[in-house]
């Protein structure tokens, strides 16, 4: 430890000196004219068209497509979340078999919100304007009280833009990009759509642009194959922009109508990572191809950094929407009310499970009625 | 990491510090906003609630002591409460007699299993174990070939076999055995906690490989579900520990902190990045001098240690002081400060690291760009930066990519920066004792190195965190949350 003050110096001298240097370059930067290298050569993408009928192949397609013919809602799916609605039950349902409104009444609804991670800034708001309908005595028993709570809630879920954007009429194809931070289930999301979308009798085209994480490209394969459409690929390490901007060039090439755009999982306070997303965004409808949408996927198990989570991403690649994953667990996804009333992202998605057939429109109606319902 | 929930702490606490009274409307408001704080934080309500009770208890009982001010002990005892959430000690790895020692991860999916499962293996080798990594996640695509990919980055070999998880995990323990590996790392798949036929499984995975550690990987991010994801896991498998990934986010972690008051287990590892060698035990202690803005010395100067050659730094704090320091000195330094993380991350670690610096996004290209105007200079020019004319700066512009202000910029606080040692290696010379004749800083007296960093108006260095020993913080520090006069903040450990 002798020598630690000492190098302590020479390491607060160089940072600090570094630290406002920080700050002058990162204006620099920002001011610079950015240079776009979308044809890096280093990169020669492989399209793999799904094999047609190899007997390996088979197998797995067909074992899933019983269950996933249909898109829609099923009451599997509603139940699955049914069951995960517990911690809202169990204290609701206290609340309902009281006759008086108490400060304890109160508390009772604030933490229970708040143990859905709704948070704190959304709970207060949500239950300062229902006392002062309690205090004009327009509410006076805790089951009128839950009732407006829960109207109060779907009306924060209001937003009426929640179909995925599929426009004919731009320049073809569209491109649907998946972007969210690392684990929340980007390149899951994508097999689920891709086989959707396939059945409505949509030509996808997946571009495995994850090129960072270890087998990202490999586990979006799987996913291609199962939905049994083609996917481009790029060398692990290399390009995102390109490999999406080639995945387009081929899909304008081949007529396919939809490109599925995976991308790496980036925590949203790495700048050069919301750089890169933002330039990936850019490039991809530099020749053919539209944007029409940006799908951010949040983990339903995400707590308040789910704000700023969609606040960073929004700013970056103009998100038109969320994907809520994982919530056929134990977590609730509050901190979708916050995204919907503070940002007006709406929630487009909603996964339940593993399966292919797990990904389901939302619908908020439905959420918060499972939120409230009796066990 | 934890930064947002730090200096949400240091405003609230501002408020109180130094106040000789404190009123009950002074403590509610505080308490409030440590609530709001902390469930900002993501924090479990029912954690949050206990937590504010007993400061509230004990802020009452306050006004007993003699010694500190009100508005001193609350402070103190804020800071008490967040060490006692994180727990007290590092988790210790023991290993087993008979190896191979076995390591179970478990978690959701997405929460980071399989990143930490191969830098766990890094950090195992690393204390020069030998290590086999099981790749036991049959369930997500591709997830094996992941594993196997990460394997080969830290060379570790990884062995798994299609079919049966609870097969594949014993079989990886026949072959730990067979090859003579002394540590295995069992990854699983990601599974819900409310899924009972997968919990099932993990736990006939244990059972067939009874692990020595079984970790429970949690994402800094996870909000209030934390908890009940722990709970359950803990029921099921009995967790030894928590690895906690993702930190480098911009997220509070209070999840993760709720986790070990739940369940009684310690964090054992945290994951500061993506790369295989940001993964580090988990000290709690420091952590908790860390969230209250007092800095993690004790981690920076291991670091430090661990890159710096003694004698080299010793040389070099003695160009510093005596004003000799170049700017190829600095390109030099700055490569062995790069060995030891993130830019962002050792600021963190700095005790009351300045406002501005903190709150600028550090981004390590930012390395690469000062590397190349340093570069582009000639070795007379690194020498003697005043000799740098404007058609010197032009050259030396395009030559790194930059503009002629950025140049200025550099060089300018470049000379500030070595003014500013000059003068703090006189002091330190003239105060600290066993200075040489060549002016080298023998021992340097840290309480007077800190006096003359603040006279010099470097108030905002000058606080060392604490809980280091041989280098007790000054009386006096404006910078962080000691107060002024606030006693040696060890003594509250």
């Amino acid at each position: 430890m002798n020598s630690a003050p000492m190098i302590l110096l020479v390491l607060v001298g160089i940072v600090l000196l570094f630290g406002i240097g920080v700050v002058v370059f990162n204006r620099r930067k920002s001011a610079l004219p950015e240079s776009i290298e979308e044809s890096a050569p280093v990169l020669v993408p492989k399209v793999v068209e799904a094999p047609a009928a190899s007997p390996a192949s088979v197998a797995v397609v067909s074992e899933v497509a019983v269950e996933a013919e249909e898109p829609e809602p099923t009451p599997g799916a509603v139940r699955r979340f049914a069951r995960a609605a517990g911690i809202f039950n169990g204290s609701f349902a206290v609340l309902r078999g009281k006759d008086k409104i108490t400060s304890e009444t109160w508390e009772e609804l604030e933490e229970t919100l708040l143990r859905a991670d709704v948070g704190l800034t959304t709970t207060t708001a949500l239950l300062e304007s229902l006392k002062s309908r309690v205090g004009r005595k327009d509410i006076s028993t805790p089951q009128e009280l839950l009732d407006a709570l829960q109207g109060a809630m779907a009306g924060q879920l209001s937003s009426n833009s929640r179909e995925l954007q599929f426009d004919s009429s731009v320049k073809m194809p569209n491109i649907w990009l998946f972007v969210g931070v690392n684990g929340v289930g980007k390149t899951t999301t994508i097999g689920k759509v891709a086989f959707a979308q396939k059945a409505l009798g949509r030509s996808v085209l997946l571009a495995a642009g994850d090129t960072f994480r270890a087998a990202a490209g490999e586990q979006l394969e799987t996913w291609a194959q199962r939905a049994e459409v083609p996917i481009v690929r790029g060398n692990e390490g290399g390009d995102p922009s390109a490999v999406i901007f080639d995945a387009v060039q081929s899909a304008a090439a081949n007529n396919r109508e939809l490109v599925l755009g995976d991308t790496a999982g980036r925590l949203q306070n790495k700048s050069n990572l919301m750089e890169e997303l933002k330039k990936v965004r850019r490039v991809a409808e530099k020749e053919a191809g539209t944007v029409t949408e940006v799908l951010l996927v949040i983990d339903a198990t995400t707590g308040q950094n789910g704000l700023s989570q969609a606040e960073q991403f929004a700013l970056a690649t103009n998100v038109t929407g969320v994907v809520l994953t994982k919530l056929d667990g134990s977590a609730k996804g509050g901190i979708v009310f916050a995204i919907e009333t503070q940002l007006g992202i709406p929630v487009k998605l909603v996964g339940l499970g593993e399966t292919i057939g797990d990904l389901v429109p939302f619908d908020p109606e439905e959420y918060v009625r499972e939120l409230f319902a009796e066990a | 990491m934890f930064d947002n929930l730090s200096s949400r702490f240091e405003s609230i606490l501002k408020k109180v510090r130094g106040k000789g009274r404190l009123t009950e409307a002074d403590v509610d408001e505080v308490l409030g906003e440590i609530r709001a704080a902390l469930l900002d934080a993501d924090v479990n309500v029912g954690v949050v609630r206990n937590v504010v009770a007993r400061i509230r208890e004990a802020a009452v009982g306050a006004e007993l002591s003699q010694a500190l001010d009100p508005g001193q002990q609350i402070v103190k005892i804020v800071s008490q409460e967040l060490t006692a959430m994180l727990g007290g000690e590092t988790l210790k790895i023991s290993y087993a007699s008979k190896p191979p020692t076995v390591v179970l991860m478990a978690g959701l999916q997405g929460s980071g299993k399989t990143t930490s499962a191969a830098k766990l293996a890094r950090w195992f080798k690393s204390q020069g174990r030998h290590p086999l990594l099981v790749g036991a996640d049959l369930q997500r695509p591709a997830a094996v070939e992941q594993l196997r990919t990460l394997g080969k980055q830290i060379d570790v070999p990884v062995f798994s076999e299609p079919g049966d998880p609870v097969t594949t995990a014993t079989r990886g323990l026949a072959e730990a055995r067979r090859i003579g590996k002394d540590v295995l790392i069992v990854d699983t798949a990601g599974r819900l906690s409310i899924d009972a036929d997968l919990m099932d499984e993990i736990r006939r995975i244990s059972d067939a490989v009874t692990p020595n550690y079984t970790f429970l990987v949690i994402d800094a991010m996870t909000g209030q579900d934390a908890v009940n994801t722990a709970e359950a896991f803990h029921n099921t498998l009995a967790i030894d520990g928590v690895i906690l990934s993702k930190l480098d986010g911009d997220a509070r972690g209070g999840a993760a902190l709720s986790v070990k008051e739940v369940i009684g287990r310690p964090i054992a590892f945290a994951a500061t990045g993506e790369k295989l060698d940001a993964f580090e035990q988990f000290h709690p202690d420091r952590m908790a001098g860390r969230i209250l803005g007092m800095g993690d010395m004790l981690t920076l100067i291991e670091q430090a240690e661990s890159v710096f050659e003694k004698e080299e730094a010793e040389k070099t704090a003695a160009k510093l002081f005596e004003g000799e320091f170049t700017l190829d000195d600095f390109l030099d330094q700055l490569q062995q400060v790069k060995k030891m993380g993130s830019m962002s991350n050792i600021m963190g670690m700095i005790p009351g690291m300045p406002k501005a610096a903190k709150g600028a996004e550090i981004d390590d290209s930012m390395i690469t760009v000062t590397e190349a105007i340093i570069r582009s200079m000639t070795l007379e020019e690194r020498r003697r930066p005043e000799i740098i004319n404007g058609s010197r700066r032009n050259r030396i512009a395009k030559g790194s990519g930059t503009t002629v202000p950025d140049i200025n910029k550099l060089v300018k606080q470049f000379t500030e920066m070595q003014k500013m040692m000059k003068r703090m290696g006189g002091m330190a010379a003239l105060s600290g004792g066993k200075a040489n004749k060549k002016g080298k800083p023998g021992k340097v007296n840290p309480l007077k190195m800190a006096k003359a960093m603040r006279e010099m108006g470097l108030s905002d260095l000058a606080g060392p965190g604490g809980g280091m020993k041989g280098f007790p913080p000054p009386g006096n520090n404006p910078s962080g949350i000691p107060s002024e006069g606030f006693p040696d903040f060890r003594d509250f450990r």
